[in-house]
């Protein structure tokens, strides 16, 4: 037997014994989240049950000078919670409380491990819901969508995370606890737009206000498969220039839907089909059928070759099912895959596709497209097999590559997905040196030691100085 | 450490080492991880199917070796199969599990009074129909000569562990099994229109004869003969789910071989677990090359008593059940099977039933096989856990598997309920019952006139 750690103590001194995980084992299963490409066990994982809790574990590793990362559920996808560098673990799942409900003022109240599906399920009753809806929303949590300031599907029209959330209260790195924001356009900074999406870089959020909306009054879906891909992505387009604005506006290509339908979620996608859209538009009862028949006629006129309207709520959700899982669904028809998170103008999708199709076709491994075709954010999904020597590498490449289409065409390289460990580097395709700088020196102003989730987000080296020091080429 | 070197995966090297082709096609996504119990109760990565699945990888690839920290998570789940509902790519965690609790049996042996009692029952008694029946006689005899009010009214109960004093407090009136009452073959009411066999159970004959009896009522009813192959064993899931292969293999012959000898359309099954295993068999026996043909004929023959009666049609029950009922999900009949419509619809049938549909009906009780026995603490937890989501203001409360029975009979005693725990069957069986003795007291009046 090794000998304990000695933090291990003064972890559980804090938390109990019963919340602090140290054994080979059971670090192992925190050694990747959803991203696997990269992996280590983390030194500790701990635990929290309380603001205090995860205010007294920060301070401590703050003044030993011990690294550590905040978790919610693991299911991000570009390596956030993987702890590189056997960083401590604070798992936030224990603190899973829904806190506080104001139906008047449309807001809710819940803990960082809070599951963000629950969040509607607890409204729905009253026809209310939370719009951010993550296609991983049955296990992800508040907290990580705040981290990494998810999106999701009906991100079209109403926004990401950022959009939704209210107030934040945070354990800072040295464990003390600050309230940010709480009421609508405070004076100042916005400090709470710098916290979300700051992938646990400045600070652990341990109470999460945000807002629920009311449900739509209508709400109708449309399926229309395509020959060509270009025809899909035209009528994107023109569904857009026709001033339409849907809730949701999704597409999957041929290999996508291979997976799919291979998945637990089949639909039924007629095979040969060489792209679908998923439509969907909300709001006002009235108008709904207007739109849903101007959007069947814009597909018409993009040589549509089979559109329908769901004919019941049943169907509706056995269409968003198929969807929702199509990153998942692709284990069913690969051993592994890596899912890249471009954006691009809208406008320029069918030559983006097809620069995407030639990578594939050079590399020789299978990309299967997803996309948020709305808002021009693409889910290349790489297929590679890890098992094969060199295929993980080759597949981390190809979707370096695609991050430079993307970066390319005036678009980013994250839409929603977070920059983690796997876009470090390509933060380089859309910032200067002297705009990675200034975000470093923000990061100093909450996190001046760099323990807070450290080797994340910025390229290495990170800083212009030592990058001009260092001897060897970057790329 | 006998076993031949082709069998060998990395640290696995006995026979049937988890399928690489199942653990690879898990993504890592963590979609599963809200439909664990244990997960839920624990929220630690290694108790949640994806941990699971990625420690068992983990050894297959060498890094890890089958120790204590391996054995405790594999043997924490409760095979209740719920993630193999959510996942979108089709792991087949409960495959898996299995697997890898047989490579641990063979790596890290049971000792001392844990070792004893897995002998004595598993391999001493259950595969023994003889012997369960002494065992049921005992119990029989424990619960009519007085001696169970006698123990209970001394106090001597309370030196048992608490969670098997809460279990013999909830015994069932123990009925005689149908392998003793009942001849192999009885026939259908009225001409034939089929004939299918009955697997009676270990457990299920022992405890819940009753309910096997009403089975049988059920199916001749409907015109079907029903033969109870004499040569029929336990299923083997429990051996299975506790690593005991080849155990559990063994039962897998002895059952192909009676059952496909009574000739039947059809194998019913009236017991989840029961109804999983065997469905599951030629996966068992994949590397048989005697049985695993015999076992695929012998699987498709298997369903469970409501998918049956649903599939092939049956005589709606016109009896009046008047009584608030609402329905639990087997894990091995919802997630194992896919079986949840037909339960419900023969439920809502019947005529007076007032329909309650409970929420999270499909979220694991903690009976789990012996897991109650086993795991007692998580168990309690867990069956805490599911009676929040039992309605209060139900008469019966209806399902498909006797260990869940047993198991929501302890969790109404403990937290006050009233409800009656009864097979999906047994309501069918008491409406048919009522309906025949409607038309006997009418013909009566009849005559009387």
């Amino acid at each position: 037997m090794p000998a304990i750690d000695p933090i291990v103590h003064e972890l559980a001194r804090i938390v109990g014994a019963d919340s602090v995980l140290y054994q080979r084992e059971d670090l192992a299963a925190y050694e990747c989240d959803g991203y696997t490409v990269h992996k280590h066990p983390p030194r500790a994982v701990v635990f929290p049950s309380c603001t205090d809790e995860v205010a007294a574990v920060v301070k401590y590793l703050h003044d030993q000078n011990i690294p550590f990362i905040p978790r919610g559920a693991g299911t991000g996808l570009s390596g956030g919670a993987v702890p590189l560098g056997g960083e401590v673990i604070i798992s936030l799942v224990k603190m899973k409380r829904l806190l506080h409900v104001d139906y008047e003022n449309r807001l809710a109240v819940v803990e960082p491990g809070f599951v963000n599906l629950k969040l509607t399920n607890s409204v729905a009753g009253k026809g209310y819901y939370y719009a951010p809806d993550p296609s991983s929303q049955y296990a992800c949590t508040i907290g990580g969508n705040v981290g990494e300031n998810a999106g999701g599907a009906h991100c079209l029209k109403y926004g990401v995370t950022t959009n939704h959330v209210l107030g934040l209260e945070v354990v800072l790195a040295n464990g003390e606890i600050a309230e940010i924001g709480g009421v609508p356009d405070a004076p100042g900074y916005d400090l709470m737009g710098l916290l979300t999406g700051s992938e646990g870089t400045l600070g652990i959020v341990t109470r999460i206000t945000v807002r629920i909306l009311k449900n739509p009054e209508g709400k109708k879906t449309v399926l229309a498969y395509f020959d060509s891909v270009e025809e899909a992505s035209q009528a994107v387009s023109d569904i857009v220039a026709a001033g339409i604005m849907p809730a949701a506006l999704e597409m999957m290509d041929k290999t996508a839907i291979e997976g799919v339908e291979a998945g637990t979620y089949p639909v039924g996608h007629p095979k040969g089909v060489e792209a679908v859209l998923l439509i969907e538009v909300d709001g006002i009862a009235a108008g709904i059928d207007d739109q849903i028949a101007k959007i069947v006629s814009v597909c018409q006129g993009r040589k549509v070759s089979e559109v329908k309207v769901a004919a019941t709520e049943e169907e509706r959700a056995r269409w968003w099912a198929n969807r929702k899982t199509a990153f998942p669904a692709m284990g069913s028809i690969s051993p592994d895959y890596l899912v890249q998170d471009g954006v691009i103008p809208r406008s320029r999708l069918p030559e983006v596709l097809e620069k995407i199709r030639q990578i594939s076709e050079r590399s020789g491994l299978r990309i299967a497209n997803v996309f948020h075709a709305g808002d021009g954010n693409l889910h290349p999904l790489i297929l590679f097999d890890a098992r094969i020597p060199g295929e993980t590498e080759l597949a981390v490449r190809v979707g370096s590559e695609v991050l430079k289409v993307c970066a390319d065409a005036g678009g980013s390289i994250t839409g929603e997905h977070g920059v983690g460990i796997e876009k470090k580097e390509e933060m380089r395709y859309v910032f200067t040196d002297d705009e990675l700088e200034a975000q470093l020196q923000i990061r100093d102003v909450f996190n001046p030691r760099n323990l807070l989730n450290p080797d994340k987000m910025f390229p290495k080296p990170g800083r212009c100085a030592e990058m001009r020091a260092a001897p060897v080429e970057i790329r | 450490m006998s076993a031949p070197v082709s069998h060998a995966k990395g640290n696995y090297r006995w026979e049937d080492p988890p399928d690489e082709e199942k653990y690879s096609a898990c993504v890592h996504c963590g979609l599963c991880l809200e439909s664990c119990p244990t997960y839920l109760e624990t929220g630690h990565e290694q108790q949640s199917p994806r941990g699971r699945v990625h420690l068992i990888k983990s050894v297959a690839e060498g890094k890890l070796s089958i120790s204590a920290g391996f054995e405790n998570p594999v043997f924490t789940c409760l095979d209740c199969r719920a993630c193999e509902t959510a996942c979108p790519s089709g792991v087949q965690v409960g495959s898996l599990i299995e697997a890898a609790r047989g490579q641990i049996r063979k790596a890290i042996p049971l000792t001392g009074w844990k070792a004893f009692l897995h002998s004595f029952f598993l391999r001493g008694v259950f595969p023994h129909p003889s012997r369960l029946h002494v065992l049921g006689k005992l119990m029989k005899v424990y619960q009519k000569s007085g001696l169970q009010s006698f123990l209970r009214k001394t106090g001597l109960l309370n030196l048992l562990p608490r969670h098997l004093r809460e279990m013999e407090r909830v015994l069932p009136a123990v009925s005689d099994p149908v392998m003793k009452t009942h001849p192999e073959v009885i026939p259908a009411e009225g001409s034939a229109r089929g004939r299918v066999a009955l697997l009676a159970g270990c457990v299920m004959d022992v405890m819940f004869g009753e309910i096997n009896a009403a089975t049988i009522r059920v199916l001749t009813r409907n015109g079907y003969d029903v033969v109870v192959p004499r040569g029929q064993r336990c299923c083997g899931a429990l051996h299975i789910h506790a690593g005991d292969r080849e155990q559990g293999k063994a039962l897998a012959r002895q059952n192909i071989d009676a059952f496909l000898a009574a000739d039947v359309e059809s194998v019913v099954v009236n017991a989840a677990g029961c109804g999983c295993a065997l469905k599951e068999y030629p996966e068992l026996l994949h590397n048989d090359p005697e049985y695993h043909d015999k076992a695929v004929r012998f699987a498709e023959k298997v369903e469970d008593i409501s998918q049956f009666l649903v599939a092939r049609g049956y005589q709606k029950p016109r009896g009046r059940v008047e009584a608030r009922v609402a329905y639990h999900d087997a894990c091995h009949l919802a997630h194992g099977q896919g079986v949840r419509s037909e339960p419900r619809q023969l439920l809502r049938e019947i005529p007076g039933v007032e329909w309650i549909e409970m929420e999270l009906a499909d979220r694991c009780c903690g009976s789990a096989g012996i897991y109650n026995l086993t795991n007692p603490e998580m168990a309690g937890k867990i069956l805490d856990e599911k009676m929040k989501a039992v309605p209060d203001q139900i008469d019966l409360l209806a399902m498909g598997n006797p260990g869940c029975m047993l198991q929501l009979m302890m969790g109404a005693r403990k937290h006050g309920r009233t409800a009656a725990i009864v097979h999906t069957v047994q309501l069918l069986d008491w409406s048919y019952e009522r309906e025949a003795r409607q038309a006997a007291g009418q013909s009566e009046a009849e005559k009387g006139e």
